[in-house]
């Protein structure tokens, strides 16, 4: 029941996308997101468009389970998509009491749904090919340069792919106590708010003592392996660009070049 | 007839590509009173079977009928089902939460709406099945050993009253002693309180001495069913699953293949050391 959440997680096939070097999937994912920020015309959005459509069918995740990831952000759309329709001044459609929609609102709507959407898949695109700990890997690497002005990169990294990795595990654990305790009779879903919160009791203790156990047991077992923090380590397998990451770098930069000489010359 | 499972098919994640056959076509019948063992590999869809006789999980397709009437029924109550058939899962004392031990078990009764008199005292009763007395009501659950632990959620499940008890694994995690004992209790339960037990588990040792009757599953199908010298007699099968038959089935085998005709339906040791004692005396 609690496993169709789909934001953030790895589809496992094997493709081009997959196997980039995910500093350079990172940067793509980067370049994207600012030339959504500064397109402000069709032919960019177009442009943009073209670029996620290409990287899905080069990512071959089926489009059908990139869109089930969209559900979790319809409510912040519909809000902002009405707050745009409604509050743009410009040319009156029509007015309802203070409320009047324009042609100004409408454009910006729709181009703001659009931006949302694609934001949102673009992202998408990076969790569904890149494991968490790729992701983390490709991040304390490319934010390497912070550990010189005394961020901890390698602690915060860790500690981002340890929470990572234990999402689906709770998620697990979950799903197995709520079960055992509806074996016992226990009801989840009926009841008014506060006899739902009080239900949630007999799931929520034993969900945190689990989570507690669990992290002092892996705490001892990093440290009976000499974990001691980033000084000094070694990666198994160190990150290296290949030459699909610098042509993938390459059409990023053409990409962004492009978008960047489209909002200067129209 | 308690329980009777018609052509049970489940999938997980249907339509991803994490689809994967959890149950294929299992068609099973079990009697009121029977002990039942319940035998697989990991991943053999056992557990996921059990979870299908309390309506934890809905079936992708297939019935199963309890006493006579389909779960899947228009508005079948499935309180009541979890009541008559109790479900203990794996580890289960990770789903102890209360402040102390008489609460947690009173748990189950309370979901069940009885009067506060009526959940005392099957509380009380539960917990005397399970071999705790008086001085453990008022302790914290979270202080108790790994096998008291296990014994109050035993109670916690048996405090509903069951007619079927599914116990997943219980002597998973508990040393010899401990294992001894919760077995131990679960034949005097069915013994005593003459309840029907499935009692899940990977380990045919554990299990070859108490049942009367096994079923083997093996990816998602039901492979073998029979009373445990039946099922035995395929340890060569049972291997290749990974599973392996009691210690003492490879003794009277290579006995046998010694030339020392012990009966072949030896299924325990003491069993065993009877015959030979015979064939010893001829």
């Amino acid at each position: 029941m609690l496993r169709d959440i789909t934001l953030g997680q790895y589809y496992p096939i094997d493709s081009v996308l997959h196997r980039m070097d995910p500093r350079t999937k990172l940067f793509g994912t980067m370049a994207y997101i600012v030339s959504l920020f500064i397109a402000d015309s069709l032919p960019v959005y177009a442009a943009a468009a073209l670029f996620l459509v290409i990287a899905i069918r080069m990512s071959k995740v089926p489009v059908k389970f990139m869109v089930r990831g969209l559900k979790s952000i319809v409510i912040l759309l519909l809000i902002s998509v009405s707050f745009n329709l409604f509050l743009t001044p410009g040319t009156t459609i029509f007015k309802i009491g203070f409320l009047q929609m324009t042609w100004e609102g409408v454009e910006f709507a729709a181009l703001m749904a659009v931006r949302l959407i694609f934001l949102v898949l673009g992202s998408t695109i990076l969790t569904l090919t890149t494991t968490p700990n790729q992701l983390t890997d490709g991040l304390e690497k490319s934010l390497g340069f912070l550990g010189k002005v005394g961020v901890p990169v390698h602690e915060v990294s860790m500690m981002m792919s340890i929470a990572l990795r234990f999402i689906p595990i709770l998620i697990e654990e979950t799903d197995k106590i709520m079960k055992a305790q509806m074996a016992r009779g226990a009801d989840f879903e009926t009841g008014n708010l506060i006899q739902k919160a009080k239900a949630m009791v007999p799931l929520l203790v034993p969900l945190f003592i689990s989570a507690f156990r669990r992290a002092t047991d892996l705490a001892m077992a990093m440290e009976a392996r000499c974990y001691r923090g980033g000084d000094g380590r070694t990666k198994m397998k160190p990150l290296r660009y290949e030459n699909r990451d610098r042509v993938a770098y390459a059409v990023c930069f053409v990409y962004l070049a492009a978008v960047i000489g489209m909002k200067i010359i129209l | 007839m308690a329980i009777e499972i018609k052509n049970l098919n489940h999938i997980y994640g249907q339509d991803t590509i994490f689809q994967q056959y959890a149950l294929k076509n299992v068609n099973l019948t079990i009697e009121d009173g029977e002990f039942i063992g319940l035998i697989g590999h990991t991943g053999s869809g056992k557990s996921t079977l059990t979870q299908h006789l309390n309506g934890l999980l809905k079936a992708t397709d297939g019935d199963i009928l309890y006493n006579g009437e389909s779960i899947y029924r228009e508005g079948y109550s499935m309180k009541t089902l979890r009541s008559k058939v109790g479900l203990v899962f794996q580890y289960p004392e990770h789903q102890l939460f209360e402040v102390d031990v008489f609460s947690d078990v009173c748990f189950g009764p309370k979901n069940l709406g009885l009067s506060q008199d009526e959940i005392e005292t099957r509380a009380k009763e539960a917990l005397d099945l399970v071999g705790l007395d008086e001085s453990f009501y008022k302790q914290s659950p979270f202080e108790l050993s790994g096998g008291q632990k296990r014994r109050v959620a035993i109670a916690g499940v048996l405090a509903m009253k069951p007619e079927v008890l599914i116990l997943d694994e219980p002597t998973a995690g508990l040393d010899p002693k401990g294992r001894d004992d919760i077995l131990g209790l679960v034949e005097k339960l069915h013994k005593e309180q003459n309840i029907t037990i499935i009692l899940v588990s990977h380990s045919m040792e554990d299990v070859a001495k108490y049942v009367s009757r096994l079923v083997v599953m093996n990816q998602g199908e039901k492979v073998f069913d029979g009373t445990p010298k039946d099922v035995f007699r395929h340890y060569k099968e049972l291997e290749a699953m990974g599973l392996a038959a009691p210690q003492i089935t490879y003794v009277v085998h290579a006995l046998r293949a010694r030339g020392i005709m012990i009966s072949e339906d030896v299924t325990t040791v003491e069993e065993a050391r009877d015959e030979i004692l015979k064939l010893w005396r001829k």
